[in-house]
């Protein structure tokens, strides 16, 4: 009977959270445990309709590719972008208005980390499995080893996302950026990440085509670093097991050097190597020419898994930590300015000779924006990471613009392609709905994120430069609270960049929404290749 | 094996080891005949509309 293991299993965790908000020592776990358990009866009724008592089902027919979770995937991602580009307009918004902290569920302290995990591990995450099992499949021209295991780890991933995101407002948190849920949220998803990778190298293993094409060595590179840095980084003991609390395996500068070694290479890793496995593949594809050089990929690869994993001490300078290591992390910073260039280029070039596609096709045109900016933001980075220039960067609002351009640039902008090209071929549409939207929603995130990193630009110089001026006699000039005052025009500038970007989110749903009802706006073809007429020869 | 020892093992031997290693990717990616093997990798993602292996 399809489906019945399933259920079975969904019923058996729901039963387990009903026992945990039963013996729970503390309201926060008990509230927790009751979101989880109604999450998961929920998840049960679904499956149990979806049970076939029978056994009178046609067999599924495992021909063709799973493409399942990726279509539910193109539309959660598409869901959880906008949802934590809102949350972001709001949280810039509160640092403008701080009247918009409504205590104690939504104040900025709380809405902070669901905004980077809901843009980082909802938005980003999704994306990233989700083009992962559309690209492993294309080019190993295999099946997903297991339509059961893939579905549990997409949807056992969208859970963690729950878990995660009402956790924190909430007040759940173990104070680790990036990393803020508890101990029982990161075995549950140390249990998906570890089908994920089975998933992934099984399918691997059955592979067709007997090169592993480099996107997938960027997604694995991707799984299997996260799972070794999560695991690391989360080492910790809980007090009880039915209490939200525990205490990290680490002490002092250890714990801060195990929390900023995770933390760079969640950038590294999360959101880098598996994004560039989703240039690799889309960008050869929506140019239909493969890429500029495979050999430099190779390099590029390699030199960025190498070199990546060292840089994390940078986060760290001028504190406790040993100076060596502060100054190894600044030199392997600097000396990722090679391979991310390597790729940038790489990814550039793919268009040569084909450059005339930027004029006539938005969804190049995004992912050419998003290598651009994965260019500046991996100059900019390094930059920020030498200890003189970080000495004045540090702390301010300057990282704050640098992160988004990475982040709204690259990340954003790589996987709003992904989705634009992914969606009419999964649902079987000859175009998407307007591509003429697809333009408007390219140039509001592209003006969005300039706005964006521009005023952080000069709010993080200006909070910089006031807070290490010193008078004649050695007094600090400006109080904290002056230094605030300064920058509150900045902030609401930020809001306005955030905000169209948002907007763009908004049309790429809609956009999405309709192509895959099945529509086709009716609209000006944009500029067709201006094409000198030929002349027969007289 | 104490701190120290660890410490002086991993910048020694160990970034010997990872710099060899690194060395040696580079240099295969330049060996004769890589070139052809790598064009014929690039074309993967623009012939994968053949139909998967799958299981019956």
């Amino acid at each position: 009977m399809r489906n019945l293991g399933w259920t079975i299993l969904l019923a058996f965790g729901a039963m387990l959270s009903l026992l945990a908000a039963g013996f729970a020592q503390d309201v926060l776990f008990q509230t927790h445990a009751w979101v989880i358990f109604f999450a998961l009866a929920l998840a049960t009724i679904y499956m149990l309709r979806k049970v076939d008592f029978a056994g009178t089902a046609a067999p599924v027919d495992k021909s063709g590719y799973f493409d399942d979770p990726i279509r539910a995937g193109v539309i959660l991602t598409t869901f959880w972008g906008v949802v934590g580009f809102l949350v972001g307009v709001v949280v810039a918004l509160q640092l403008a208005f701080p009247q918009l902290n409504i205590e104690p569920y939504l104040n900025f302290g709380r809405l902070r980390p669901l905004h980077t995990s809901a843009v980082i591990f909802a938005f980003g995450g999704t994306a990233l499995i989700t083009s992962s099992f559309y690209v492993v499949q294309r080019t190993t021209s295999a099946r997903l080893i297991s339509d059961g295991l893939a579905q549990f780890v997409f949807w056992g991933y969208q859970l963690f996302i729950l878990m995660a995101a009402t956790g924190y407002v909430l007040g759940i948190t173990q104070g680790r950026e990036y990393a803020e849920p508890e101990w029982y949220v990161d075995i549950w998803i140390t249990i998906v990440w570890v089908g994920y990778l089975i998933l992934f190298l099984g399918t691997l293993f059955k592979r067709k085509e007997p090169h592993i094409y480099v996107a997938n060595w960027f997604y694995l590179a991707f799984i299997f670093t996260i799972a070794m840095l999560h695991v690391v980084n989360n080492l910790a003991m809980p007090v009880s097991p039915f209490s939200i609390k525990s205490y990290s395996a680490f002490a002092g500068v250890q714990d801060a050097l195990t929390q900023w070694w995770y933390g760079h290479n969640a950038v590294g890793f999360f959101l880098t190597a598996g994004f560039l496995g989703m240039m690799y593949y889309f960008m050869p594809k929506q140019a239909e020419r493969p890429v500029y050089s495979y050999r430099l990929s190779i390099i590029h690869f390699w030199s960025l898994i190498f070199m990546y994993i060292w840089a994390g001490p940078h986060h760290l300078h001028y504190t406790a930590l040993p100076d060596w290591a502060q100054t190894l992390g600044m030199v392997f910073s600097v000396m990722l300015w090679m391979p991310s260039w390597g790729g940038m280029i790489n990814g550039l070039m793919t268009l040569s000779g084909a450059w005339d596609k930027l004029r006539t096709d938005p969804i190049i045109r995004m992912m050419v924006i998003a290598v651009a900016f994965y260019g500046m933001s991996t100059f900019e980075g390094p930059m920020m990471s030498i200890k003189a220039v970080n000495g004045l960067s540090h702390y301010t609002d300057w990282t704050i613009g640098h992160v988004h351009s990475g982040a709204l640039g690259w990340v954003g902008m790589i996987s709003f392609g992904m989705v634009y090209f992914l969606v009419p071929r999964l649902w079987g549409r000859e175009r998407l709905y307007s591509l003429r939207m697809v333009n408007w929603h390219f140039w509001l995130a592209t003006l969005g994120i300039v706005v964006y990193a521009a005023v952080m630009w000069v709010s993080g110089i200006t909070q910089g430069l006031m807070w290490r001026e010193y008078d004649a006699e050695g007094f600090l000039v400006y109080s904290f609270a002056e230094t605030v005052a300064a920058l509150k025009p900045y902030y609401i500038l930020r809001a306005v960049g955030g905000a169209m970007y948002l907007v763009g989110g908004f049309v790429m749903a809609y956009n999405v929404y309709m192509t895959i009802k099945g529509k086709t706006r009716n609209e000006k073809p944009i500029a067709v290749a201006h094409v000198a007429s030929a002349q027969p020869a007289e | 094996m104490d701190y120290n020892a660890f410490r002086h093992f991993a910048d020694s031997w160990g970034l010997l080891y990872l710099l060899a290693i690194f060395v040696f990717v580079v240099l295969f990616m330049f060996r004769p005949g890589a070139k052809k093997h790598a064009q014929m990798a690039a074309q993967i993602p623009l012939k994968d509309d053949r139909s998967p292996q799958g299981e019956e």
